[in-house]
């Protein structure tokens, strides 16, 4: 909540002033919305989790969830915001970053002192965000069409039936699979990173990175692990 | 030993560039890499070939003037050396090297390996001091104590040489370290933190309109930066932009 | 012209406050109608720059690298002195002063020396106002250590790169005034000639590095800060681009050039590898507080050495000649620079030499290692008898206090200093000679002044460690910009320099008819074969050690040198694009010239006295031997159409707060 409202500051102030147009401004918001997905992801993963477990707690969230107006109406506009800002940002800065070379070398040994995560979160990016579309695709576009647009009844158990049926098809399942091992690759590096960019650098700073790291690899593949389940489940 | 070595080649800067490839022979293992491109440099003028240039001064390793993207890496394969210092025992007999002017849109190339780094002095003009006049009639040096970890850390910073290694170096031609370090140093002492809002707003605008690119964190810069300057540098001036953004 | 130094009236110690109260000054409004040209970005030009543009006039300043920072004041490491008294050990300005003069082997000029030591305490806190990071202990305060063959400790610095962070705080005062507008910087531009209107120095001509564009550039005072010319040696821990030119057109342009055989040739460089070596590599004379130098006591020792037979480490304590501690029990590893490398030339040249080419000897700091080391096992409560443990401790103690150069040797030598002797050899490092200037630091032509190492003014036939960055900065920050006011005030009304005027046209046509003739001489040798030639004769026959026939065979070989010089050199390229082979062969050029006023000034001077050891002044022992009686004077020359008829003029040295005596270090 208090990075919410961070978020919210920062963003007004963006508006007052050129900070936005700065590479530091630039790089700080990158981070921002960085954690702001990281927390989003977190909570996600939580209900996605409790799947595993109950069938009943997770359609009672998930109703709570697809029902509640500040949920509906407040939140997930904020989210939909932070997911379309931090990749339009990092295309922008992307772009900016080719132009500051234009005439590339012609040998180049990134690998001899970065590492390879952390060259190309354009394209871990990028597949995390193809996955999205899929992921919208799947469940996001059918929700809002079953409660907007053909304003169906409210049906507070349906959401257990509907997430299991979707994991039926191996194409599916290795299609997820490969977006998290990606998803992993890209918060490998950004998580970490997003609190050097913030101004973090400490003694506590090889501590954060040894949880960044960590969260980078147990969520994902706790979502790996969840898609798994229920296909196996489902065969 | 013998090489052969792969170099840029551009006549000014408007002029179209591409390698050249030129053997040496009896190059020897303690001869600094400057060395061997004098040697190389006589061979060419006795050919008739325009002798490459290349900005060299020190050659020691203090003066930040050489600057050599050589095999892929600036400063060459060696770590915390500049190109002066890195000596050919570096290298195989056989060896082929790949030598490339430091490229970044904010570094035109004036000659062959040559490289114009006046935006470095820019950023520099735009806040990189203290505004004190030298009048000699400031206070007593001893007057304000400053913490041993303070002054040591400002000094770290302050070591950077200004090769432009960094931007070399960096994916993004970002020149943050560079930056950073001149804006950490003054940040760590009593006597420029007076106007350090001003300082990093001013420096980090001049950065920008020179065209470096923007920092993602990969660390190359740090690694391969030949006095050893931390990223914590950056992070320091993320905090003091971000305070001063906010200040207002 | 008669030689008239100016030298304030009055007691040694007032002069200079006195003579700042009053000579003339300039008003702020109309410093701004006046311009003035700065020739180098060393400590001595940046800090003049940015002084003088913050006193309000226009300021343009030139350098041929491709910023200020780089100029190789950058590369002093040990530090530099000021008479603070911090640590409370007897120091004074009258104790620097003394020191100075003493180091100078009287040969300096006293009222100049003690405005040295006055000034020095506001360069420290000028430079920390500025945000210099010198070293500090733990109680926040400043750190001082001792340095060459001094009582106190009166050396700040910051680690061994206290040049660089002075020179980066010069650059600093200078970029805030850039900012401002207040300095215009030529950044890649090198001074090519002087303009002298009406007998006054008007504006100097430039040459583009970077398109090779000649530029005219007028002004009401012309400084040059271009620093010394250890590279006439070739060989010299200079910067490779260091050169004379611009104090060398002055003179020819009628300024004398004083004590031009004055060099300093600094014992602890790193010896010569090949014959492809380009520059040497200097390692602060700090390591001799904790270095002790030795070669072998025995011939046959040193030639199983050569051959790769016999390790140092395994030649016995008693079968290694100590050689310092052995001459100089007093002052043993620490005496002064030239006592130390003509020690170390006299091993060498007896054939005990160390290395493949038998000159380098052995810098040890095993002994060191292992009193530190049963110090530190002492206080930690260790046991003191293990051997590999005290070794540990010791080799920390030694990391802590010498890390970056013990890592700067191993980079280049490829040995590990920690565990073998390491070698050195002397090599030339400062050049004390230079423009004659007068008290306020103008040259023999007005308006056109000399500070820094260009300059012969403050360290007399030999500099002491820590003095140099302390020159460069006085004459920079404190005494240049106000001194100057004493000329500029009749200048007021002069108006804007018109670089129209045929003097320009003239000097400009003259360099570009210089630069053609280097183009199309197309000769077969290339400008470094010069060079190198060049140092080689220096090297042997002006070096550590001269005689009156080296000296007349210097002089001569020169000369034909020169000859084949302008008949010969290949210079590739054309006039008009960026050429450093062009560059250095003008550079060349002058060194050829200069080095012969050196040996020709080396053999009038026949005492020996400070960097300048004559054979024949020598005690029995072999030691220095000054004539005070016929050689208490500076020689200052003026040029006369070429070197070898440049005409003597006497500064005599008139002492009158201390007493001359032999330096003694036994």
């Amino acid at each position: 909540m208090l990075l919410r409202v961070y978020a919210l500051i920062l963003l007004y102030k963006l508006n007052t002033m050129s900070l936005i147009s700065s590479t530091i401004g630039r790089k700080v918001a990158m981070a921002l919305s960085g954690l702001f997905l990281v927390v989003f992801l977190t909570q996600h993963f939580t209900i996605n989790f409790i799947s595993v477990f109950s069938e009943d707690t997770f359609n009672e969230i998930s109703h709570f969830m697809g029902n509640n107006p500040l949920v509906q109406f407040l939140l997930q506009p904020i989210l939909i915001f932070g997911v379309i800002f931090h990749f339009l940002m990092g295309f922008i800065l992307e772009m900016q970053n080719r132009k500051s070379r234009a005439v590339q070398y012609s040998m180049y040994k990134g690998g001899a002192n970065a590492p390879w995560v952390s060259r190309n979160m354009i394209w871990s990016g990028a597949v995390v965000l193809s996955f999205l579309g899929l992921h919208f695709y799947d469940f996001w576009f059918p929700e809002m069409n079953y409660k907007y647009l053909e304003v169906l009844p409210l049906d507070p158990n349906r959401y257990y039936e509907e997430m299991t049926h979707k994991f039926h098809d191996h194409l599916r399942v290795i299609l997820y699979i490969v977006s998290f091992g990606f998803l992993a690759l890209h918060l490998y590096h950004g998580f970490a990173s997003s609190f050097q960019s913030m101004g973090v650098n400490n003694k506590y700073s090889p501590s954060i990175k040894k949880f960044a790291i960590s969260f980078s690899v147990v969520i994902p593949l706790g979502f790996i692990f969840i898609a798994l389940f229920h296909h196996i489940n489902s065969l | 030993m013998n090489l052969t070595l792969k170099v840029w080649r551009q006549a000014n800067a408007e002029a179209k560039g591409k390698i050249e490839t030129y053997p040496i022979a009896d190059v020897s293992p303690d001869m600094s890499f400057l060395e061997m491109m004098d040697v190389l440099n006589e061979q060419l003028i006795g050919q008739g070939i325009d002798p490459i240039a290349f900005d060299h001064d020190c050659r020691e390793g203090i003066c930040g003037m050489c600057s050599m993207f050589i095999n892929g890496e600036a400063h060459g394969p060696d770590r915390l050396v500049t190109t002066c210092q890195l000596h050919m025992r570096k290298f195989k007999d056989g060896d082929t090297i790949t030598i490339e002017p430091f490229r970044a849109q904010a570094f035109p190339v004036i000659k062959d390996l040559t490289v114009d780094r006046s935006a470095f002095d820019r950023v520099q003009q735009a806040g990189g001091f203290v505004s004190v006049n030298t009048s000699g009639n400031t206070q007593d040096a001893n007057s304000i104590p400053i913490d041993k970890h303070d002054a040591d850390k400002a000094f770290d910073a302050a070591a950077c040489i200004g090769c432009g290694a960094c931007v070399a170096t960096c994916k993004n031609a970002s020149a943050m370290l560079f930056v950073s370090a001149k804006v950490s140093q003054y940040a760590l002492l009593p006597q420029g933190k007076v106007e350090a809002t001003d300082r990093v707003m001013n420096m980090v605008k001049q950065m920008d309109e020179e065209g470096f690119g923007n920092c993602t964190n990969t660390g190359a810069c740090e690694v391969e930066c030949p006095k050893g300057i931390s990223l914590e540098n950056i992070a320091r001036m993320n905090r003091e932009y971000l305070y001063a953004s906010l200040k207002g | 012209m008669a030689l008239e130094s100016k030298i304030p009236k009055g007691p040694l110690s007032d002069k200079w406050t006195n003579h700042k109260s009053n000579i003339n000054l300039v008003s702020p409004a109309n410093k701004r109608a006046i311009d003035v040209i700065v020739v180098g970005s060393g400590l001595a030009g940046a800090s003049a720059s940015a002084t003088l543009a913050e006193l309000g006039y226009n300021v343009k300043t030139f350098c041929f690298q491709d910023s200020p920072r780089r100029a190789h004041s950058i590369a002093a490491q040990g530090g530099i002195n000021a008479a603070k008294n911090y640590q409370g050990d007897g120091d004074s300005t009258y104790r620097l002063f003394y020191d100075t003069i003493k180091g100078g082997d009287y040969r300096s000029r006293e009222s100049n020396v003690h405005r040295l030591a006055e000034v020095s305490t506001n360069i420290i806190d000028q430079c920390v106002a500025q945000g210099v990071p010198f070293a500090r202990d733990y109680g926040g305060l400043l750190d001082n250590r001792s340095f060459g063959g001094v009582l106190v400790s009166r050396t700040f610095y910051a680690k061994g790169q206290t040049g660089q962070q002075l020179l980066l705080g010069a650059y600093s005062a200078m970029n805030r005034q850039i900012g401002r507008g207040k300095i215009k910087m030529y950044n890649r531009h090198e001074m090519m000639d002087l303009v002298v209107v009406d007998g006054k120095a008007r504006g100097i001509i430039t040459r583009n590095l970077v398109d090779g564009k000649i530029e005219r550039h007028g002004a009401h005072a012309v400084v040059i800060a271009s620093g010394g010319y250890g590279n006439v040696f070739f060989l010299s821990t200079n910067a490779m681009g260091s050169n004379v030119s611009a104090g060398w057109k002055i003179h020819k342009k009628g300024a004398h050039f004083a004590n031009p055989c004055y060099t300093q040739i600094h014992p602890t460089c790193i010896p010569v590898s090949g014959e492809h070596q380009s520059k040497l590599t200097l390692m602060s004379e700090s390591l001799r507080n904790d270095g002790r130098i030795w070669v072998p006591k025995n011939i046959e020792d040193v030639k199983a050495i050569r051959e790769g037979k016999l390790k140092p480490t395994e030649i016995a304590e008693e079968n290694r000649d100590y050689y310092l501690e052995r001459r100089y029990p007093a002052f043993g590893n620490l005496v002064p620079r030239d006592v130390a490398s003509r020690a170390a030339k006299e091993r060498c040249d007896a054939g005990f030499g160390v290395n493949k080419t038998g000159e380098a000897v052995y810098l040890d700091f095993a002994a060191a290692i292992i009193r530190y080391g049963s110090e530190q096992a002492h206080v930690k409560g260790l046991d003191e008898n293990d051997t590999a443990l005290v070794k540990k401790l010791g080799q920390e103690v030694v990391r802590a206090k010498y890390g970056n150069l013990f890592q700067m040797y191993e980079k280049i030598v490829d040995q590990n200093p920690y565990e073998t002797p390491m070698m050195i050899y002397p090599a030339v490092h400062y050049t004390m000679g230079g423009v004659w200037v007068d008290y306020n630091l103008m040259t023999s032509i007005p308006g056109c002044y000399a500070i820094g190492e260009a300059n012969f003014s403050d360290h007399g036939a030999n500099r002491l460690g820590a003095s140099a960055l302390m020159q460069g900065l006085a004459d920079g920050y404190f005494v240049l910009p106000y001194t100057i006011g004493d000329y500029l005030a009749d200048d007021i009304r002069t108006g804007k320099i018109d670089t129209n005027h045929p003097e320009f046209e003239k000097a400009e046509a003259a360099v570009k008819a210089k630069l053609d003739r280097f183009i199309n001489t197309k000769g077969r040798n290339t400008v470094d074969y010069y060079h190198r030639k060049l140092g080689k004769i220096m090297w042997d026959k002006c070096g550590m050690s001269r005689n009156a026939e080296g000296l007349k065979e210097a002089i001569s070989e020169i000369k034909a040198l020169r000859e084949d010089f302008y008949e010969n050199v290949n210079v590739p390229g054309t006039t008009s694009e960026f050429n450093e082979q062009l560059a250095k062969a003008g550079r060349v050029a002058d060194f050829l010239e200069l080095g012969e006023l050196f040996a020709k000034d080396a053999l009038e001077r026949s005492e020996s006295c400070g960097g300048h050891f004559r054979e024949e002044s020598q005690t029995p022992e072999g030691e220095a031997l000054r004539n005070d009686k016929d050689f208490t004077f500076v020689s200052a020359w003026e040029y006369k159409g070429e070197p070898s008829k440049a005409k003597l003029h006497k500064e005599e040295l008139n002492y009158e707060e201390i007493e001359v005596k032999t330096r003694s270090y036994k």
